[in-house]
């Protein structure tokens, strides 16, 4: 029998775990629905977020200084991952864009756990406060994770509506061709939106960082919690895979009260599937006539 | 101003063009006349580095242009409106304006006037400036899609098939456009099925047949005598 | 995978005939490699002679996944679930009936194999491109996780271990394996299905797998039964995948869910694009090239050999999309 107080407990942590993941697959999301591009190297980026984040914290031990140059640090990557590997492959099968991340995710993978070692480490919060939930002592800080990654996912779509390149990103997405006609530079916006997806990733991991140990192999998990996301919530579809986002994780969360964590994910794989095979377009999106 | 010498290009595995010369000097308006299918719209998809020549020169005022990027050739001056219009749907009628509008040469008040004159121009789409793009009717999307071009401030307007899907009465209004265009000294390429409407715009003709241009006369001269016309499009 | 390539009546290609000069010559050809290969545990030590089996058995599991990316045009990311359940059937025939044969264990691996194929197949036909992908991607991990917590049943995390079984007919004839025996089995076994792939793939119905890899919706309008076909293309990938997880395991005698991880599969299809998709033999080189280069970097770089490897693997992708030996894929496919 589950007590009231622990669907409660669920419920909570599944809204936060799914504002990071919104904030992971947003990124994700939004690199697709601009260049059709499926980046399997998604998770990778979020790892070394991580990482750059606990070196930062160890340095400087101020957490939002953590944030943004982990933003900065990897979305440089993200751009230099793109320029060179991924316009290279512009216009051929979209089979080689996966084929080239998924290389550059071993890359990426491996050299994080030649540079950084096989012990977990760790961002430590930033705050500790506590609030009382029925019996357990909440974090606060899971509180503010969700709240940041809203703002930030709020920060993006108002950019993208009322920014002064918002335009040029929403114009690119909705027809390249047309936008290039426009005398819109249609490769460096891909460059810039990789860049930002890449930036998204590595804060979701700073933030993500004080909750568990940060180690090289945890971006795979990330990645495809991230690929079902979107599809479930729509390809290209920013609304869509926030909702998503926190669907999934209510899912797990619930899941968890019966079954152990690691059995928990089948059941938002049966959603991703379930999701093919009855709304292709996606869960929260209508179906087209 | 934009000369097309010896133009080959492929679409997929098919040869298209097979040789296309073309020029079209300022302020002129050219027409391109052809059945279906004999590579009108390609042409023009080929002048605007949609699709890349495998053969042939393209030069815009002196410059070599060939296969050059389109967002390069929309800076430098030429203007492109597809058939099927391809307005951007999500965006509202002035983000749509926007995204010609907001260039780097640009300052703020010559893109308010920009945007005033095409209003003027275009009454409906300063009514409809906040609605997106896709809830517009056909003709009202055609108006769109030349006023965005427009907003490039371009030497030249590539025009595909304007009066393709609307109906017989918007025929005129996309004449005054045309005519509006070239009064204020822009040049046009017109590709149509419409041959009366190009006739009486254009001030020479050119007519294609699979692949080739067949015959060039000005437009006087197709006027007059309708036995050309005949021949190549059997109208 | 282009959307503009005429499609020509794919039974008039097979029927195509080969001047008899150049089947000499890759007859040939083909009999010096399966003689050389047969000659390693003669010649070579136990870790090089055990090095090359492995080969073969990897370079099975990447010419079955060829029949789905080269062949049909449908990119499998989740082989490793065939090959997990191959090697998994293999066990729970080698563990429950005693005293354990051989054949049993291929008959369960393949059963294994083969529900996992159905699955596949089912969504094959349903969904496309990049979800078809993604698809069986989580499909092998709903089995690793399967494999991994039901530990009654699977041994969980350390996975199964077994006896190996003898090799021949019980009651006409019987021997343990020796590496040399092992070695020429799974040899034949591969160099059989090798065969058996080739002429599946140059049959009329090999030919339509690719009709429809070029243009599906082409295909189908000409009044080919796409479905049906990417079924059976399914079924047969999950197969002969399956058999290479029942070699596997009859060579290392052990079952372990990390054979079912997504590496693995991500491993197929370095092999695949690495030697040449559409080729066949492609794979099974770029199976050999891959465990070469892990090989050799493992000497200098231990465990991160990985690194070199995967900026090798992105650099062919980029610069060299048709393999090692996709320059020959014609020649290979006539």
């Amino acid at each position: 029998m589950v007590l009231t107080d622990q669907i409660v407990i669920q419920l909570i942590n599944g809204i936060v775990g799914g504002m990071i993941l919104a904030l992971v697959a947003s990124g994700l999301t939004l690199i697709f629905g601009i260049m059709d591009v499926v980046n399997f190297a998604h998770g990778e980026l979020f790892m070394l977020g991580a990482y750059v984040g606990t070196t930062v914290m160890v340095t400087t031990g101020n957490f939002w200084m953590a944030l943004i140059v982990a933003f900065v640090v990897i979305g440089v990557l993200g751009a230099a991952l793109q320029v060179t590997t991924l316009r290279p492959l512009l216009g051929r099968d979209p089979l080689y864009t996966i084929l080239a991340t998924f290389g550059i995710s071993l890359v990426l993978q491996n050299w994080a756990f030649w540079h950084y070692g096989p012990v977990a480490r760790k961002i430590p919060e930033p705050f500790t406060a506590h609030f009382a939930l029925f019996h357990l002592q909440y974090p606060w800080y899971r509180i503010a994770i969700a709240a940041l990654s809203a703002a930030m996912i709020g920060g993006l779509w108002l950019f993208m509506k009322y920014g002064k390149y918002g335009i040029w990103i929403r114009a690119t997405t909705q027809d390249r061709v047309m936008a290039s006609a426009m005398g819109i530079p249609v490769p460096l916006v891909h460059t810039v939106v990789f860049a930002i997806g890449a930036g998204m990733a590595a804060a979701s991991g700073v933030l993500f960082g004080p909750l568990v140990g940060v180690n090289h192999a945890m971006g795979f998990d990330w990645t495809l919690k991230a690929f079902v996301v979107v599809v479930v919530g729509g390809m290209g579809n920013l609304a869509g895979s926030i909702m998503a986002s926190i669907f999934i994780s209510l899912l797990e969360a619930f899941a968890s009260l019966w079954v152990s964590p690691a059995q928990a994910v089948i059941v938002s794989f049966v959603a991703l599937i379930l999701t093919l095979l009855f709304r292709p377009t996606g869960l929260f999106v209508p179906t087209p006539k | 101003m934009l000369v097309l010498d010896g133009v080959h290009s492929h679409y997929g595995k098919s040869h298209v063009l097979h040789g296309v010369s073309i020029r079209v000097d300022a302020g002129e308006v050219v027409g391109l006349l052809g059945r279906n299918g004999v590579g009108k719209s390609t042409t023009l998809k080929t002048i605007m580095g949609l699709v890349r020549p495998s053969e042939g020169r393209i030069t815009f005022e002196g410059a070599d242009i060939t296969g050059q990027a389109p967002h390069r050739l929309a800076r430098q001056g030429i203007g492109y409106v597809p058939e099927d219009r391809r307005i951007f749907r999500l965006l509202t009628v002035l983000e749509n304006l926007r995204t010609g509008l907001d260039r780097p040469a640009v300052d703020e008040t010559r893109r308010a006037a920009l945007l005033e004159k095409v209003y003027t121009s275009f009454p409906v789409l300063r009514e409809r400036r906040n609605q997106a793009g896709g809830t517009l009717s056909g003709g009202e999307q055609q108006m769109l899609a030349i006023a965005r071009a427009m907003m490039l401030e371009p030497k030249i307007i590539l025009l595909d098939e304007p009066t393709e899907g609307l109906m017989p009465r918007m025929v005129g209004q996309i004449r005054e456009i045309i005519t509006m265009l070239h009064r204020d000294g822009v040049a046009i390429l017109l590709v149509e099925q419409n041959v009366p409407l190009t006739l009486d715009v254009s001030d020479r003709v050119y007519i294609m047949e699979k692949g080739m241009v067949r015959h060039h006369a000005p437009a006087a001269e197709l006027r007059a005598s309708h036995d050309v016309i005949h021949q190549y499009l059997g109208v | 995978m282009s959307a503009a390539t005429p499609v020509a009546s794919p039974a008039r290609a097979a029927s195509a005939a080969l001047p008899s000069r150049r089947l000499g010559v890759y007859w040939t050809g083909f009999a010096i490699v399966v003689l050389l290969l047969a000659a390693a545990p003669l010649v070579l030590p136990e870790f090089w002679r055990r090095f090359t089996t492995e080969i073969l058995i990897w370079g099975l599991l990447a010419m079955s996944s060829d029949i789905l990316i080269g062949y049909t045009g449908m990119v499998s990311f989740g082989h490793s679930a065939f090959f997990g359940l191959g090697m998994y059937g293999a066990a729970a025939a080698l563990l429950t009936v005693r005293p354990p044969n051989l054949w049993l264990a291929m008959l369960y691996g393949l059963a294994g194999a083969a529900v996992v194929a159905i699955f596949v197949a089912f969504f094959a036909t349903r969904l496309r491109d990049i979800y078809f992908s993604i698809t069986t991607l989580v499909f092998s991990q709903i089995f690793y996780v399967i494999i991994f917590t039901w530990t009654d049943v699977t041994g969980g995390e350390n996975g199964l271990t077994f006896r190996q079984p003898r090799l021949g007919v019980p009651g006409l004839w019987e021997a343990p394996f020796t590496p040399e025996t092992l070695h020429w089995f799974v040899l034949a076994v591969v160099a059989a299905s090798y065969l058996v792939l080739r002429r599946i793939t140059q049959s009329p119905f090999g030919m339509v797998l690719q009709a429809i890899r070029e243009n599906e919706a082409r295909t189908r309008a000409i009044g080919y039964h796409v479905e049906r076909y990417k079924i059976v293309a399914v079924m047969l990938s999950g197969l002969f995948a399956g058999l290479a997880g029942v070699l596997y395991a009859i060579q290392n005698k052990f079952a372990a869910p990390d054979f079912v991880l997504f590496i693995i599969s991500g491993e197929v299809v370095i092999f695949n694009v690495m030697g040449g998709m559409g080729t066949l033999v492609g794979p099974v080189a770029g199976a050999a090239f891959f465990l070469l280069l892990r090989e050799a970097f493992s000497r200098f770089w231990t465990e991160f050999y990985l690194i070199p490897v995967g900026v090798i693997f992105t650099l062919m992708v980029i610069f060299l999309p048709q393999g090692l030996l996709g320059f020959a894929r014609r020649a290979l496919n006539r």
